[in-house]
């Protein structure tokens, strides 16, 4: 909903909110997810924001709100109520209102260090009874600089100051989460510092509604904490589809020539597109795909990538549609060729009349309002939140070689007549084994990613893939898939629960970007091994349809298995029987475990 | 601003913020009139309301406030004076 995206309008969305909920909620697809919040402060229209978002992104949450200030008390002592709501994510809401004991100015330096020593003990405690009891990831504030500065300039640099202490403890925080898992810091000390400290910390609202922040500033607050939820549910977007002339440079290239478009350090114009070109480069290297998509002679166009001065390389780009096709074609086009849906492209344009073009005909495609000046360009996808970096896994540092090494394959496959021929040029090795905690992350990280080769759809969080890994009556694959174009990472998973001598298949994953490479037959064969060695003789096999994975519809078919329920839903049931006679499916794929 | 202006202004805000367009305001019109006026949602029609008219109401009158007509009398007040 276009009301929802950066930059909204927060006035709006306070004066709407119930409206703009009505229409949100006739959304189908919905994923549900509960989450608790345990504020130190008032948190009601916080929650009724973050929903609003959240619906937006396609999440349905469900709350657990504590009572006013009791934070600590629900996260540290036993709580039936919070227990029985088995939280997917716990939130805690904490502001600087939250802190108990200050530096007094008569401080000796030990005791401040104490101070500062039992404020951060009082969180790590409930962060650490959470972890061991709830077993969910957790979001938890930082702290927002104090709206007063009793020493002025020295409350920074003096330990008895509040700036300094705030930002001591904020370092302590960060160091957290950075060595801990499933643990993320929702940076409001940026936030309000971005949104203007001042409004941000109105002492009217606190005084009147107990609300630790100013209420025309809750919009800001609650999209940038939904943002680490959607990306943590798997929704962040993945590719950057940007336009060329007047997007990565000034000017029209068959116009002007390449030499006369504006890029480079000669003029402040074409500093500012460098720059944007600077931070697009930065991005790839996160593991957004970045691609083209320009009405350009292709020629022409590259020559202004090809430029000395030019920051991004025409190899930079994984696909280029450089020519007079309708954008949204080429976006839909781009799209196939990486198996991934439109829904996870963002397509950049300073034309009004493309970007309309682009979301009236690829409904789910993110067409942020870049406006026409390129100063800006940044602060709007950054502030977008498109690609929020929750985890970043080896994967993501290594995403465009792959999807590049991908392309070579696809090049090679076109020298081949036979496609068996082709596969084993490929000389593709697999490892298929049960999880190891080298690559939970990036288990929990597929779970929530997959959606077309996807037969049953469950989301898991990874430390429910810990839980599962720990217990016996799970079995886990995860498959990784290397060629000689390079290493395509762990790209399947699957997690059946064993009762009797039956094993129940949660979750088939795959990732599209390695179908029919045999690798679905590999980890069947896998599977067949386990279950024989755990003496189980049946396979049942679910499917239950969504929006986006009919592809996998007759997937258990392929695979031998028998249909023996269908309900009007279309959800079915698949029966598969164990016996000595099995014979492996995978034909190219070298497995070679205990790597 | 005359008065009824005001009034007209200020049953737009409360429709949006009620997502009722059923609502007629009247001078003696309090929050045990419409359904939904909690004291959470009442946080929201106030800064609705200052956006609207683009004022800020001070503390104590958000608290002595006791019906429409009273709401009406600080937005004239206010605007004045800012």
């Amino acid at each position: 909903m276009e009301e929802l995206k950066y930059p909204f309008n927060s006035d709006n969305l306070i004066r709407r909110k119930k409206q703009l909920k009505k229409l949100l909620l006739k959304k189908t697809d919905l994923t549900p997810l509960k989450i608790a919040i345990l504020g130190g402060a008032t948190t009601n229209d916080i929650m009724k924001m973050m929903e609003l978002f959240l619906l937006d992104q396609g999440i349905r949450p469900e709350f657990y709100e504590s009572e006013y200030n009791r934070f600590y008390e629900d996260a540290m002592f036993p709580n039936p109520e919070l227990e029985a709501f088995k939280p997917d994510i716990i939130f805690i809401c904490t502001f600087n209102k939250n802190i108990r004991r200050y530096p007094d100015i008569s401080d000796t330096p030990e005791i401040v260090e104490e101070k500062l020593e039992n404020e951060y003990l009082r969180f790590e405690n409930m962060w650490k009874r959470i972890s061991s009891v709830y077993k969910c990831p957790v979001i938890q504030n930082n702290f927002e600089y104090p709206y007063y500065r009793l020493l002025g300039n020295k409350d920074a640099s003096d330990p008895r100051g509040r700036v300094n202490f705030i930002s001591r403890l904020n370092m302590r925080f960060n160091s957290y989460a950075d060595s801990t898992d499933n643990f993320y810091i929702n940076d409001i000390n940026y936030i309000s510092a971005s949104y203007g400290l001042k409004e941000w910390s109105d002492p009217f609202y606190w005084h009147m509604y107990k609300y630790a922040l100013a209420v025309p500033a809750i919009p800001d607050f609650s999209f940038n904490v939904s943002n680490i939820i959607k990306s943590l549910m798997g929704k962040n977007k993945k590719v950057l589809m940007l336009d060329m002339d007047n997007t990565l440079w000034g000017g029209v290239i068959g116009d002007d020539g390449p030499d006369n478009i504006e890029t480079g350090q000669e003029t402040p114009i074409g500093q500012t597109y460098s720059e944007f070109q600077t931070y697009i480069r930065a991005l790839g290297q996160l593991g957004v795909l970045l691609t083209l998509n320009s009405k350009n002679d292709e020629e022409t166009a590259l020559a202004g990538l090809k430029r000395d001065d030019s920051v991004l390389k025409p190899e930079d780009f994984i696909y280029k549609k450089i020519n007079w096709l309708p954008k949204s074609e080429n976006l839909i086009n781009t799209a196939k060729e990486l198996n991934l849906l439109p829904e996870s492209f963002v397509f950049v344009d300073d034309n009004p009349a493309e970007r309309e073009i682009v979301r009236s005909n690829v409904p789910g495609t993110a067409v942020p309002e870049i406006g026409d000046r390129p100063e800006n360009y940044i602060g709007i996808i950054d502030k977008s939140g498109f690609f929020e970096a929750t985890n970043l896994s080896k994967d993501d540092m290594t995403r465009n070689e792959m999807y590049k090494a991908n392309a070579k394959r696809l090049e090679s496959l076109n020298t081949f007549t036979d496609y068996g021929e082709y596969l084993r040029s490929l000389e593709m090795k697999g490892e298929i084994q049960e999880f190891i905690p080298a690559y939970m992350s990036r288990i929990s990280q597929l779970t929530n990613k997959s959606n077309q080769f996807n037969l049953t759809t469950r989301r898991y969080t990874q430390s429910e893939i810990e839980k599962v890994a720990a217990t016996g009556e799970y079995i886990t694959l995860y498959g990784r898939l290397t060629d000689k174009f390079g290493d395509n990472g762990v790209v399947s998973v699957v997690i059946g629960h064993v009762t009797g001598d039956e094993c129940h298949i949660d979750l088939w994953i795959m990732s599209c970007r390695v179908l029919k490479r045999d690798m679905e037959f590999a980890m069947m064969d896998e599977l067949v091994k386990k279950c024989a060695e755990r003496k189980i003789k049946t396979i049942i096999g679910y499917y239950y349809p969504t929006a986006k994975n009919a592809m996998v519809k007759e997937f258990y078919a392929l695979q031998g298995f028998e249909k023996i329920s269908e309900d009007e839903g279309g959800n079915t049931v698949w029966h598969f029987d164990i016996n000595e006679n099995y014979v492996n499916k995978n034909r190219y794929i070298d497995i070679c475990n205990g790597v | 601003m005359t008065r009824e202006e005001v009034f007209e202004r200020l049953t737009e805000v409360f429709r949006n913020v009620f997502d009722d367009d059923s609502i007629e305001l009247l001078e003696t019109t309090t929050s045990k009139d419409i359904e939904d006026w909690d004291s959470f949602e009442h946080i929201n029609l106030i800064v609705a309301v200052e956006k609207e008219f683009s004022i800020k109401i001070p503390m104590g009158k958000v608290t002595t406030m006791k019906d429409v007509g009273e709401m009406a009398d600080i937005i004239l007040q206010e605007s004045v004076s800012s």
